[in-house]
């Protein structure tokens, strides 16, 4: 317990370091351009409904965001878990779309701007299919080597009890694997949060937090820029929170048999 | 005496890396119904082997299993198998893990809660119902693994070394549990054992395999009444029958360098 209070006080001590020397170094740049105080960001953070620099919101623009985030990321998911299964469980599927899939992955979704914007135009769908490109391959991955890796004995003993392809595949393989799922979910809407940020701020973009950023810097507004950035850290960390928290919920059992 | 099940003229050969590797040669082996057979040999044998070609996990090389006068084609819930390591699905609780097989009979929720909970008081783990895999010993879980393959209700009980991961203590338990279930449930038991007393303990009859490729070298019938007493001069008798029997054939194994 003495040494727990001792932890805790140290973390909360290094916060502490980093914000005075910030403000420190702040009040000895004196230029808002370059590094504004941490009282002019608050002062941004605290007042999240006051509509910045005619573009709406704090809340509002993460609002904008997150829609992105979890529509291109609902798809991801939907096309990456099944293929995944099938892939992870049929061979066949899997030599048949492991070389295209390892010829794609490895591309950063950014570089897909180009081509997304010349098939889905300047707007919404254009980043939808970047933040899907930047979560499809992890959760797929992830859904892959869950698949792969549910004990073959696991398998026996079902098919001795009667269970036929479908049964295994529903009852056994899916839920064996769901807590690799449910990690390359987590990694997933992680990549999809940083792929968010980096679209909006494409040209063109006229929402968003990423957009936020990019608008208030060529305003030289360094203090909406760091609260903006601060609200997509927390943002990022919220999500990954609720994944981990489902995690532990629902899939004791997979640390439980490490 | 009914003839349960039938091994005609069964071979395995094993092929690794271009190399072909004879497991079992020309086994014949009736099992009674109601009879509990125990099947012995060196390492390397085919004990295990011959078990799963009964469950229907591994196909024949040559030669046909027959349950009940019918071939065996791929695994069923005709043939359960208690399986030497744990089985048990680690996202169920106990009570899931045994009804698993009756899910799959398509049998009504309420009626396969009733059946689960009879077994699982035949084995002792009354209270246990709602308990996961991870929190239970390896005795614990092992006794699950027999309660859902009884649940099932199968032709032929297949064990292949059950208790071997146990201490010795829990081994001699489960054994007289065992004993117990059989004469209560009138099940026909095919089980596979390095220890000679659990194979005098518990069998009718005792089949020994030559070293590789496996050959029925003998067939001991164990002429004690129930309950056995492992101190007894007869049981002393079949220990030093059975263990001369297998010397010969463990010496061979080791002197190929195995």
């Amino acid at each position: 317990m003495n040494l727990n209070l001792k932890d805790i006080g140290l973390k909360i001590f290094s916060v502490i370091c980093l914000l005075v020397f910030w403000e420190g170094l702040a009040i000895y740049i004196n230029n808002p351009v370059i590094l504004p105080k941490i009282e002019d960001v608050l002062n941004v953070l605290i007042h999240p409904y006051v509509s910045l620099l005619g573009t709406g919101s704090l809340i509002d623009n993460a609002i904008v965001s997150i829609k992105r985030v979890l529509l291109g990321f609902i798809i991801a998911a939907i096309l990456a878990v099944p293929i995944g299964i099938l892939m992870g469980y049929y061979r066949v599927v899997y030599n048949f779309l492991d070389t295209i899939i390892e010829l794609i992955r490895p591309i950063p979704p950014l570089a897909w701007v180009p081509l997304s914007l010349a098939w889905f135009g300047i707007g919404d769908v254009s980043m939808i299919f970047i933040i899907f490109i930047g979560a499809f391959f992890p959760i797929l991955i992830n859904t892959i080597s869950g698949v792969k890796s549910v004990p073959i004995p696991l398998i026996e003993a079902a098919l001795t009890l009667g269970a036929k392809g479908r049964d295994i595949l529903l009852k056994v393989i899916v839920p064996a694997s769901s807590p690799y799922i449910l990690t390359g979910l987590r990694v997933g809407i992680g990549i999809a949060w940083m792929c968010v940020v980096a679209a909006e701020m494409l040209p063109g973009s006229n929402s968003g937090l990423g957009y936020l950023i990019m608008y208030a810097y060529s305003l030289s507004r360094m203090d909406v820029v760091i609260a903006s950035m601060i609200v997509i850290g927390l943002i990022g960390l919220v999500l990954d929170k609720i994944l981990r928290f489902i995690e532990d919920k629902y899939f004791v059992w997979k640390k439980m048999m490490k | 005496m009914e003839v349960k099940l039938k091994v005609v003229n069964l071979s395995k050969v094993f092929e690794f890396n271009g190399n072909k590797i004879k497991a079992l040669e020309n086994i014949n082996l009736d099992v009674y119904e109601n009879e509990f057979l125990t099947v012995m040999g060196p390492s390397g044998s085919g004990k295990t082997t011959l078990l799963r070609i009964i469950a229907g996990l591994e196909k024949p090389t040559e030669g046909k299993i027959l349950l009940d006068g019918k071939e065996v084609k791929g695994p069923g819930a005709d043939r359960g198998v208690v399986f030497q390591q744990y089985t048990l699905m680690p996202w169920r609780t106990v009570l899931k893990n045994v009804t698993f097989g009756l899910e799959l009979k398509k049998i009504p929720k309420n009626e396969r809660i009733k059946i689960a909970k009879k077994f699982i008081k035949i084995v002792g783990l009354e209270g246990f119902e709602d308990a996961y895999p991870w929190q239970l010993s390896g005795g614990m879980q092992q006794r699950v693994a027999i309660a859902r393959t009884l649940a099932n209700n199968p032709e032929i009980v297949l064990m292949d070394e059950p208790f071997a991961a146990l201490d010795a203590q829990t081994r001699v338990i489960m054994q007289n549990e065992l004993l117990k279930i059989w004469e209560s449930e009138k099940k026909t038991v095919f089980f596979v054992t390095h220890s000679i007393d659990e194979a005098i303990y518990l069998s009718d009859r005792v089949v020994i395999l030559t070293a590789r490729p496996g050959k029925i070298k003998d067939i001991i019938e164990i002429d004690l009444d129930r309950p056995r007493d492992r101190t007894s001069v007869e049981f002393l008798k079949y220990r030093k029958i059975i263990y001369d029997i297998l010397k010969e054939e463990v010496i061979k194994t080791i002197k190929r360098g195995e």
